[in-house]
């Protein structure tokens, strides 16, 4: 498509820029501005003068933040929660989506059981059912309570068995033949065929993990159990002062709840800033994957 | 014959067992707990034990003067967004399909996509920050205008708003990438055969670009129908205060509070018990809608 700019072009494009570099910018700026007043002194921050430059530039926000110990326990527990986590989703992910992308004639039960899966999609009891059952099932207080509730991905399933059945059918009949059981057949051909489509999922779920909080707060009763998010709820959302020791009051003067909060805020972005490429990759192809279709 | 078949197949139900027992007890567990929306439930005497009292907690729910504004305002918000969240991505991706260049288009995309990944934590940190009614930078930017500063935050007449507009911020660039996908999917012969007619870009965009992208707005605007009872938990809870609750009280922050905070159980059941089932009917109906008409199929 070659074609002469003409001037009302020439108009739109320079509009277009200007709009997209601005919406861009919009996006950008609240951590720009966030990551300034972390870096700024305390006296600074309170007057607001701090706006995408650091004002006597300091990094105390950040060693006092450091050296909190709920603050590296709670970042300890996100961690855990999220290797944890991934892994059991994707274990139960793989081993209920290759199942379910059988065909009926191959798997009489399959609708029955797609249906039992899916209907967990439509329908659902409800925060306070759900608190009583991990009370129940003892969990509470535990890392599980973060990792068995929310175990199986339904969503996460469906889009892998969509994936697995575009995967030619010979592979799997050859290998029947040859004498391969299920397990062998889904572990040793339709796991390394769907590296990617797993790469996906797994960034899926690690950052559904990382991002989830509010699970963390009503399942755990003791602070030290709280994941990071659950944490700086706690902390910057609703400003509880509890987690203030004598010396922190000492601090405040040096280290304002201003410069605090947006170093807990950037420390707690840091891990989606350094995955954001990969995110950025296998996030467009995630989209892509659910429309694979017959 | 049939011994091997089912020799085959039972690896395929043991496969799914850990899962379904788990799904068994997290997911159709709290169906079952459902039965206390219909009981005046006291956790020492346990779901088999506590009073059954029928609809009780549905009328006293009914009795409460704010579960209307409640009502109001979850469909009120979570209609906007919809409606926001739909414009405002097909717009934007109307305009980055017209950038030639790769590496500004690759650089756009890179920095509008970046709130979708961030929790409404890590989000509303940040807004609490910059929307401060003292020392944020929103205001500042107004008084440096000459306006007044206002309370984003803690005003009803702007709460909703705030609402709506943090979420499109957070989730426009993301959506985008659905329409792109759309758009190097319409078939470039029909530009080419719009341009010999004389067409100019705008032409072009109005009669085959939007004619093209229609089918996914339509899909997508029919899934969305599903989420009307949900609007916004995770953004709500970290953002109002009890000077909003008239503007941004929604229904599972309703849930939160009479169940987790006030430990009115039943109550709180009853009032879940609602949106799960109105919300069963919407999403099963936004399902049907997008099957008969985008021939939409999620497995």
């Amino acid at each position: 498509m070659d074609y002469r700019m003409s001037w009302s072009r020439k108009c739109f494009l320079a509009a277009n820029y200007t709009f997209l570099t601005v919406i861009s910018l919009l996006c950008l700026i609240p951590f720009i501005h966030i990551f300034a007043v972390s870096l700024s002194s305390a006296a600074a921050a309170s007057a607001g003068s701090v706006k995408l430059w650091p004002i006597d530039f300091t990094i105390a926000s950040y060693e006092n933040v450091l050296s909190k110990r709920e603050f590296l326990t709670s970042f300890g527990v996100s961690l855990k929660r999220v290797l944890l986590g991934t892994a059991v989703n994707m274990l139960l992910t793989v081993l209920v989506a290759y199942p379910l992308s059988k065909e009926v004639s191959h798997f009489r039960l399959r609708t029955v059981y797609v249906w039992f899966f899916v209907l967990t999609m439509l329908f659902s009891g409800g925060l306070i059912p759900l608190y009583m059952t991990v009370k129940m099932t003892g969990l509470m207080d535990s890392i599980w309570a973060l990792v068995i509730p929310a175990a199986v991905p339904v969503y996460n399933i469906v889009l892998l068995l969509n994936f697995f059945r575009g995967l030619p059918k010979e592979l799997e009949e050859s290998a029947t033949i040859d004498g391969a059981n299920p397990f062998i057949i889904m572990w040793k051909i339709f796991v390394p065929l769907s590296v990617p489509a797993l790469a996906t999922l797994t960034l899926f779920s690690m950052v559904m993990h990382w991002n989830s909080w509010f699970d963390g707060l009503i399942f755990m009763n003791q602070p030290e159990h709280y994941p990071l998010q659950s944490f700086l709820q706690t902390v910057v959302i609703q400003r509880d002062m509890r987690f203030l020791t004598p010396e922190d009051v000492e601090l405040l003067k040096l280290v304002s709840d201003r410069t605090s909060s947006a170093a807990q805020i950037f420390v707690a972005t840091m891990p989606i800033l350094l995955v954001y490429p990969f995110l950025q990759k296998y996030f467009v192809h995630g989209i892509v994957l659910g429309s694979v279709k017959e | 014959m049939i011994l091997k078949r089912w020799a085959r197949e039972w690896y395929l139900h043991l496969m799914l067992l850990p899962a379904i027992i788990i799904v068994l007890i997290y997911s159709y567990g709290p169906m079952v707990g459902l039965v206390i929306a219909f009981e005046k439930y006291v956790p020492a005497k346990g779901m088999i034990h506590s009073k059954w009292i029928g609809l009780d907690n549905f009328k006293y729910v009914i009795s409460l003067p704010d579960t209307y504004r409640v009502l109001y305002n979850t469909v009120y918000i979570s209609f906007m967004k919809m409606v926001a969240g739909l414009i405002a991505p097909i717009i934007v991706a109307l305009l980055l399909n017209e950038i030639r260049a790769m590496v500004f288009k690759r650089l756009y995309q890179t920095f509008i996509y970046l709130p979708h990944f961030l929790s409404w934590i890590i989000l509303g940190g940040i807004m609490l920050d910059i929307l401060s009614p003292s020392s944020g930078l929103a205001n500042q930017l107004l008084q440096s205008l000459g306006f007044e500063p206002i309370f984003f935050l803690g005003d009803n007449r702007w709460f909703p708003y705030v609402l709506v507009g943090s979420d499109v911020w957070k989730e426009f660039g993301f959506s985008t990438i659905v329409y792109l996908a759309a758009l190097t999917g319409i078939n470039p012969s029909l530009y080419e055969a719009a341009e010999i007619d004389g067409a100019n870009r705008w032409q072009q965009t109005r009669h085959v670009t939007l004619p093209g992208m229609v089918p996914i707005m339509i899909l997508l605007a029919t899934l969305s129908l599903g989420q009307i009872l949900n609007a916004g938990f995770d953004q709500v809870f970290n953002l109002y205060n009890a000077q909003v609750y008239e503007s941004g009280d929604i229904i599972d922050t309703l849930v939160y509070r009479l169940g987790l905070q006030q430990a009115q159980y039943g109550v709180a059941t009853a009032v879940g018990l609602f949106k799960s089932v109105v919300s069963f009917v919407f999403i099963s109906l936004s399902y049907i809608f997008a099957y008969r008409f985008a021939n939409y199929r999620i497995f």
